[in-house]
Formats: C-alpha cells, sequence, structure tokens
C-alpha cells in the first residue's frame, strides 16, 4: 500500500487491480455498494435508520462468534443480523417510535452486544487490529470464502428487494391505504427487514458495524433530497453509494489510512452540501408572512 | 500482553476463590490497581446512575450513544495533538453536549441527518487513532480499544483520583437541582409559568451530562456507555414509579453492577466492560419479569374484586 498514484489514471487503475486482496476488496465493494444503496434507499423512506443502526451493532458479536468458531465471519454477521431482525420484527413498530422504555430497551441490549463482542474476541485472543476491522471497516483480509458468501447473500437479497420493491413502496409511503387494499403490511415489513438484515452483514466487512450508516443510509438520504421520484432515486442512491465505495478504495489503497474515514467523509459530505444546495435554491417564504405569488402558481 | 484487545495493561494474578468473603474481599483489595478500579468505579457509578436516571426520565438516551462517539474521536484529537486522554474526552463532551443543548428540541425527526453526522464524526475518530497509531507505531493501538471498551484496571492513582472527584462533584451537582430538574422533565410548560429557568437548567443538565459520559467512558469505554447509563435507570423505572426511590436504586443499582462486575472480571480474567453490561443487561431483564408479573397479579386482582394495590 505504499504504491504511490500518478497521473496516469490507467496505470494507477492498474496498480489497484493488481494484488489478490484488492480484487476482493473491490468484488465485495461494488456488491455491497449495489445493495446497501438499494436497501437504504427504503430504509430513507420507510424512516427505519434506528433499526438499521441496531442491526448493525448486534452484528458485532456475531462477526466475533463467527471468527471464535472458525466460520467465516460473514456467515457469523448474517445469523445475528437476520435473529435481531426476526425480533424487532415480532416487537412491531413500537421499537422505532422512540418512546422512552423502548429506547431504554434498545441502549440496553445494544450495550450487552457489544459487550459479547469484546468477550468474543477476548476469547479468540485476537488483535486490536482484528476488533479495528470489524468497527471500523478494513480493504485487507477478504479472503475468497467471504467473497462467494457475499455474492450469494447480495443476490438472495437484491432478489427478494426486487420481488416486494413495488408493494413496498406502497406500504412504505402510504400504509393505511396500502392495506386497505389488500397488501400484506406486516409480512412485507418483516421481509424487509430480513433483507436489511443481509444488506447489513455484507456491509460490515468493508465500513465495519459503527460506520454502517456511511453507506446505508446517506446515499439514500441524498437520492431522496434531490428526486421524489421512486426508481430515479432508487438508481442515484445505488449510483452514489458505489462513488462513495470506489472512491474510498482506490483513497484507501493508496494512504495508509482507514477506509472507514474516506467513506464516511463522502458521504457526510455529499449530504450536507446537497442539503445546502437545496436550502439556497429553494426560495424562502418572507419574513412578513407573505409569499410573493409567481404566475403559474397553482396555490 | 501489551497488545491485547481489552487494552489491560495488568496482568492480573489469578487468584484463587475461596468461599470466605472476607479473605476474598481482603486478598482483591490489597492490590493498588484493585483499590483504584474499586472507588473510581463506585463514584462513576454513582454519578452515571443518578445522571442516568433523568437521561431516561428525559428520553435523550441516544444523547448518550451520541456523546460516546464523540469522546472517543475527542479523546483521540486530543492525544493526537499532545494533550492527556482525559482533556480530549472531557473537553469535546462538553462542547458537543451544550450545542446539543441550544440546537436540541429540534432534534426529533432528523435521525438520517443526525446518524450521517454522527458516522462522519466516528470516521473522523479512525483517523486520528490511525494517525496516532502510525506516529507512535508499537502499542498504541490498544488506546483505542481502551477508549472504545474501557480500562478501569488501567487507571493510575491520579486518574482514579480525578475519576472520584468528578464523579462525586457531579452527583452533588445533580442532587442540588434534582428538585426543579424534576418538574422541568415531567412539565417543562408548567415549570416555564412557575418561573423555573428551564432553558439554564437544561444547559447545566446537559453538562452534567457530557460529564459523567466522559466518566463512564474511562469505566466501561466509549461504546457501552450505554449499559452503565442507560440500564440501572431503566431497572429503576420498572421497580418503582416514585421518583426519588426510583433515583436512589438506580445509583445503587449502579454502584452494585460495577463492584460485581469488577470481582467477576478479577477471578475470571474476563474483561470487566464485558460483565459489567451482562450485569446490568440481566438485571433489565430480571425487572421486567418482575414487573410484569405484578402487573399480573394487580390485573387478577381487580378481576377478582378484591381492592387493588394502590401504589
Amino acid at each position: 500500500m505504499t504504491d504511490q498514484p500518478t497521473w496516469n489514471l490507467l496505470y494507477d487503475l492498474q496498480l489497484l487491480v493488481h494484488f489478490h486482496f484488492m480484487q476482493n476488496a473491490l468484488v465485495v465493494g461494488t456488491l455491497v455498494a449495489v445493495l446497501a444503496g438499494a436497501a437504504g434507499y427504503f430504509v430513507v423512506l420507510r424512516g427505519q435508520s434506528f433499526a438499521a443502526h441496531m442491526l448493525s451493532q448486534v452484528g458485532f458479536p456475531g462477526a466475533a462468534a463467527g471468527v471464535l468458531l472458525h466460520v467465516s465471519p460473514v456467515l457469523g454477521l448474517i445469523t445475528f443480523c437476520v435473529i435481531a431482525a426476526l425480533g424487532i420484527g415480532s416487537f412491531g413498530s413500537r421499537l422505532e417510535a422512540g418512546h422512552r422504555a423502548e429506547s431504554a430497551a434498545v441502549g440496553s441490549i445494544l450495550a450487552f452486544s457489544l459487550g459479547l463482542g469484546l468477550l468474543f474476541f477476548r476469547l479468540y485472543a485476537g488483535t486490536a487490529q482484528g476488533v479495528y476491522a470489524f468497527l471500523f471497516g478494513t480493504i485487507l483480509g477478504i479472503s475468497d470464502r467471504d467473497v462467494a458468501v457475499s455474492l450469494v447473500t447480495t443476490l438472495v437479497a437484491l432478489a427478494a428487494l426486487a420481488v416486494i420493491a413495488r408493494p413496498l413502496i406502497f406500504a412504505s409511503v402510504d400504509p393505511d391505504v396500502a392495506e386497505a387494499r389488500g397488501v400484506q403490511v406486516r409480512a412485507l415489513s418483516v421481509g424487509f427487514l430480513l433483507v436489511l438484515a443481509l444488506a447489513i452483514a455484507v456491509t460490515v466487512q468493508i465500513v465495519g458495524t459503527l460506520l454502517v450508516f456511511a453507506l446505508l443510509v446517506a446515499p439514500g438520504a441524498s437520492a431522496l433530497q434531490l428526486t421524489a421520484r421512486p426508481m430515479p432515486g432508487l438508481a442515484l442512491s445505488i449510483a452514489f453509494s458505489l462513488c462513495f465505495t470506489w472512491f474510498g478504495l482506490a483513497i484507501a489503497y493508496f494512504t495508509i489510512y482507514p477506509i472507514g474515514f474516506f467513506i464516511t467523509t463522502f458521504a457526510f459530505a455529499s449530504y450536507a452540501l446537497i442539503r445546502v444546495a437545496k436550502a439556497l435554491l429553494t426560495p424562502r417564504p418572507s419574513r412578513r408572512g407573505w409569499t410573493p405569488i409567481r404566475l403559474g402558481d397553482s396555490t | 500482553m501489551d497488545a491485547h484487545p481489552t487494552g489491560r495493561q495488568h496482568v492480573i494474578p489469578m487468584a484463587a476463590f475461596s468461599l470466605n468473603p472476607a479473605t476474598d474481599l481482603q486478598a482483591m483489595l490489597a492490590l493498588d490497581f484493585m483499590r483504584n478500579a474499586f472507588v473510581a468505579g463506585g463514584c462513576i457509578a454513582l454519578a452515571s446512575g443518578l445522571v442516568g436516571y433523568f437521561v431516561v426520565l428525559r428520553n435523550q438516551v441516544f444523547t448518550t450513544d451520541a456523546l460516546g462517539h464523540v469522546a472517543f474521536t475527542g479523546g483521540l484529537g486530543g492525544l493526537l495533538v499532545g494533550l492527556d486522554l482525559l482533556i480530549g474526552v472531557f473537553g469535546s463532551c462538553i462542547a458537543v453536549a451544550l450545542a446539543i443543548g441550544t440546537l436540541g428540541g429540534r432534534g426529533r425527526g432528523r435521525d438520517v441527518a443526525i446518524g450521517t453526522v454522527f458516522a462522519w464524526v466516528l470516521g473522523v475518530g479512525v483517523l486520528f487513532l490511525s494517525l496516532y497509531t502510525s506516529s507512535l507505531s508499537g502499542s498504541a493501538g490498544v488506546v483505542g480499544i481502551s477508549v472504545l471498551f474501557g480500562s478501569i484496571f488501567g487507571l493510575q492513582p491520579t486518574q482514579a483520583l480525578v475519576a472520584s472527584v468528578a464523579g462525586l462533584a457531579t452527583s452533588a451537582a445533580l442532587l442540588a437541582i434534582a428538585r426543579p430538574l424534576l418538574f422541568v422533565s415531567l412539565d417543562p410548560d408548567v415549570a416555564v409559568s412557575r418561573g423555573v429557568p428551564v432553558r439554564a437548567m437544561t444547559a447545566v443538565f446537559m453538562i452534567l451530562v457530557a460529564v459523567t459520559v466522559a466518566e463512564a467512558v474511562q469505566a466501561v469505554g466509549a461504546l457501552l456507555v450505554f449499559g452503565l447509563m442507560v440500564t440501572p435507570a431503566a431497572i429503576a423505572q420498572n421497580l418503582t414509579s416514585r421518583p426519588y426511590l426510583a433515583l436512589a436504586l438506580s445509583a445503587m443499582l449502579a454502584a452494585a453492577v460495577v463492584w460485581l462486575g469488577l470481582t467477576l472480571a478479577f477471578y475470571i480474567s474476563y474483561p470487566a466492560s464485558f460483565f459489567i453490561t451482562a450485569l446490568a443487561f440481566g438485571g433489565y431483564l430480571l425487572s421486567l419479569l418482575l414487573s410484569r408479573l405484578r402487573r399480573a397479579l394487580t390485573w387478577t386482582a381487580s378481576r377478582t374484586c378484591l381492592p387493588t394495590p394502590r401504589r
């Protein structure tokens, strides 16, 4: 990773895909970005960013258990995330509403699960670097088996998402009407949580448990700022996610600094820029209590 | 041992457990670092339990989570510019808590923006960590782990003293404002009309939360602050709805959890943070069960036309 980037972009690209570990990271990164961008769009649309936060933190002991039992950490992540998703699904929407008792319960569970992860790492006698890798992501050490597991997981999750996408948008935008029309809102909700669990399980490999928000929420949030139409929004969300991941991987390769920092910085910067640009461009209602009426304005 | 993920610098002698509590306690407290941990841990737990009660009451649980993230970045940033870790942790926590206190109130429903910001804060923390590790080389990587997961056995005597004094001062300050704060938390509108300085009260409370989070980071670490600040308070609220009783219960439970956790960690030699969070979580489950049971009992009592126990 001490290669210097040159001004010859083609040469730089060749350097980037030269090593096997980097090829693995790029493949997994691309899969992750597509899945996280797609699932993240729905997360923001449905206001479930808190559920995403919970699932990712519960993933930490899962990854540690996977390492401890000498199976792939991704399998541990998937197991724990899916169990947590079913748990959230059975509690229903009370958890996301942010009631006092529920948020205290969630806080207790999160602290316990992170503590459990620490214990598993201690039992494994892993190094500090191993803990950091799962908390903050890494571009090193993604094995061929992880690539295979990620590929299968991503395909399954994307296929499931494609099947439920249309009714899910309906149910997310207007749950009451959707239910009246005979859409299985509750089943859809649990189904989406399962897709989300799979998405988080693979995303954690690249950005770590603590930074999942950068790939799972920020692209969707940025896309929803730009357009309200579902399909362009979904495409935009995936595009953002891909950009963050590819640039993050490339810069992390040429510097010695962690990838988590770059991806979160891109995510934060693009979200903030879009918010600021939007605030500057939309005309504000005047302070005096009246708004200038333009011709052709139906209101 | 020094590159260990728990960041524990001391090699704890595997003391044998003898079933005689008096000698066990003596053996444990004969060690300097155990005494430090018990005293500092007790004071930190006291403050966490007291402040945590109001945190849960005011539904600000996720403020403590956010402050924990800030503490990680602030502490490592402090190390990076050559300050003490603690100065960074305390400074950043207080600054951000005041910012949340003044900007806050509008914060609900904007969890996407908040989540993105705090993910970025952690990302910056990782950068600081890698800058700090590469500038020192060697076992400095453990610093990050001990900020994230706590290192109560690694407290130096001066650090333990600072932690104890800060914990006691925070507890005293909280108890001093407990009555008006309770009023403000339960009914802000009536409190305003009665002339209680709500804004000042909120600001003072936020500073107390910041100091407590910074303290708790030393005991259980930035990621597990929840376990010490929220869980004991949640247990107390499950058991009773009387405010002062719950406040006292919360502080006692926090202290009990910390001391028991330290004892277990001493004899079993797994991370103390794990035992503390696990005990707290177990207590929480037990309290849920108890309150369910009590509700079921009062329900049967009312169904069989017996006088319902009045609370």
